[in-house]
């Protein structure tokens, strides 16, 4: 979805001219399409994240909007306090882009496993956190995310990611999308991993289990009416996240149900402790947390 | 402003802070000393800004990186016109605008700061946005020694003079004291010129208490042409009060009534 996500920055800087990107050299055979076509708009600052994102909130408080493009970690947590006070305590307009969020980098190793990310970005102020699950979804977020004028951060997968939705599927900031309507229990995914929600829902099926699926593509701020209608509706709920399951997706949807005193059946299939320094692909290491539908199943 | 009137304004700035660490029993009342001529060349005779317009365009921009200075940054900006002088009186007071490290919500600040190392990525970030647009105005970025420390400030050092940033001006207070003891002896930051130079910026080493040394550093053209400037001024902590000066204790002591009124009368009579 990398590749799709710059396409769509391009055709927008081009059109604003307002807006720029910087890169902490990365994004090799990705952001050669926006440098080309708009050099002064661009910037590769070098390797140094933290002068990036001091360099970014620098632009903006000048005029500018700026996306900041890097691998996993490195625009997030090695910068994470010039984001907290010089972007997000400033509320200026950067956009964070981050490529091979959670375990898309699974075989490069525990450097390279982003699962933090969404639950630290979210707690930063002003800021607004996407995790989009697919092509479609990362192209629609992209320009509201910059059309907000406030910090934001957008998680991406890396490339070959399937398309999920109906091409004609609405996706709005802040807004949860229903793609399975089912009465027993709902599986409520963040991120890519939107697809083995899916999978398991036909899994379920064919067990008589019949299971709704929602897409989060917004991970902050949550839709919150979207979690209690959830509740409402089935007698078990099922999160999905590639992020720990400590301060992530799943924890704020149960917050989000404990505070307003629904108490469903509840379970959250993610990353735990167990995967740090496992070698493999991304598919394998979620392999290794056990079907999802089996996840699900149990809860009944 | 010339040297005389600048002198004038820097006394006043060193008699503001001492007045308003001693009513907050604030600390670093050394290191705001140290930047007194500093901020009253660069407010009184370098920097194009207008105190009745803080967010104009064409300004150029300041940013203090050493927030813990806060106090003389904020005598500076009232003495300059960008809010009353008798907002001063509440420094560090509850519920007040003047927080102990510098805010940008106070008219006239470009970043909040206080966490050290974050000043000069923004100013080289501003400094990018001025050569991008073609606009004539500058950015300055004044740091402590101790702050060199940080890595950030070499990524952005090492940045500003690969992209050329001509506009961009980093000053360093290097009174030799930081938080634990002497930058000697807890990082010795010398040859601080020659590191510079090695990165590709143009250098001033300077006394910074000599304001003719000050104005003529700040508002001259870059040394080193299309590059940054780093100017190094040499300054004391503490500076023009006797007793304060060289002596780390005064980075987090306060004067109590008896030494405030000693320092008022030195600075008074001084030079």
């Amino acid at each position: 979805m990398r590749t799709e996500t710059i396409d769509v920055l391009t055709d927008y800087a081009r059109a604003n001219p307002d807006v720029m990107l910087l890169t902490a050299d990365l994004g090799y055979s990705v952001l050669e399409r926006f440098a080309e076509a708009l050099p002064a708009q661009y910037a590769n600052v070098g390797v140094c994240e933290q002068a990036m994102a001091g360099i970014a909130a620098g632009l903006a408080l000048s005029g500018r909007r700026v996306a900041l493009y890097s691998i996993a970690n490195f625009p997030t947590l090695r910068c994470l306090e010039q984001l907290r006070n010089d972007v997000c305590h400033h509320n200026l307009p950067v956009t964070v882009i981050a490529v091979g969020g959670g375990l898309a980098y699974g075989a490069q190793g525990y450097t390279h496993h982003g699962v933090e990310d969404l639950g630290i970005m979210s707690m930063l102020p002003n800021m607004a956190v996407a995790c989009p699950a697919d092509p479609h979804e990362a192209m629609a977020l992209l320009p509201q995310l910059l059309e907000r004028r406030r910090p934001s951060y957008l998680r991406l997968g890396r490339a070959g990611e399937p398309i999920l939705h109906r091409s004609d599927a609405e996706i709005t900031l802040g807004r949860a999308v229903w793609l399975r309507r089912g009465a027993d229990i709902a599986l409520l995914a963040t991120g890519p991993i939107l697809g083995r929600a899916l999978r398991a829902a036909d899994a379920l099926a064919s067990r008589g289990i019949s299971a709704s699926v929602a897409s989060f593509p917004t991970f902050s701020p949550l839709d919150a009416s979207a979690v209690h209608e959830t509740a409402q509706r089935h007698r078990a709920i099922l999160t999905l996240e590639e992020h720990m399951v400590e301060g992530g997706f799943g924890s704020r949807v149960a917050e989000t149900l404990l505070m307003a005193g629904l108490a469903p059946r509840f379970g959250k299939f993610g990353v735990t402790d167990a995967l740090r320094g496992r070698i493999g692909g991304q598919s394998w290491l979620l392999d290794t947390l056990g079907a999802v539908e089996d996840h699900a199943q149990a809860l009944l | 402003m010339n040297a005389t009137d600048t002198t004038a304004l820097a006394r006043r700035l060193r008699q503001h802070a001492l007045r308003m660490t001693h009513r907050a029993r604030a600390s670093h009342i050394g290191s705001c000393l140290s930047i007194a001529d500093l901020l009253a060349v660069l407010y009184g005779a370098v920097l194009r800004v207008d105190s009745q317009q803080p967010d104009w365009p064409e300004r150029d921009r300041l940013i203090i990186s050493k927030g813990h200075a806060a106090a003389i940054v904020y005598a500076a900006l009232a003495e300059s016109g960008f809010f009353p002088i008798a907002d001063l009186d509440f420094y560090s007071a509850d519920g007040g605008p003047l927080s102990g490290h510098v805010t940008k919500t106070v008219p006239g600040v470009e970043l909040s700061t206080g966490s050290l190392g974050h000043g000069l990525p923004v100013a080289a970030g501003m400094a990018l946005a001025a050569e991008r647009a073609g606009a004539k105005w500058r950015s300055f970025c004044v740091l402590s020694d101790g702050e060199m420390d940080e890595g950030s400030n070499w990524e952005a050092i090492q940045f500003a003079q690969h992209f050329r940033l001509s506009n961009l001006i980093a000053i360093v207070d290097y009174n030799k004291i930081q938080s634990f003891g002497s930058v000697a002896e807890i990082s010795d930051l010398h040859p601080l010129a020659e590191k510079f130079r090695a990165f590709n910026w143009g250098v001033h080493e300077i006394d910074g208490h000599d304001h003719d040394a000050l104005a003529a550093a700040l508002a001259g053209p870059p040394p080193l042409a299309g590059r940054p400037t780093a100017i190094i001024a040499h300054t004391i902590k503490g500076k023009g009060v006797s007793f304060m000066e060289g002596r780390l204790a005064w980075h987090y002591s306060s004067p109590d009534a008896a030494q405030l009124e000693s320092a008022l009368a030195e600075i008074e009579a001084g030079e």
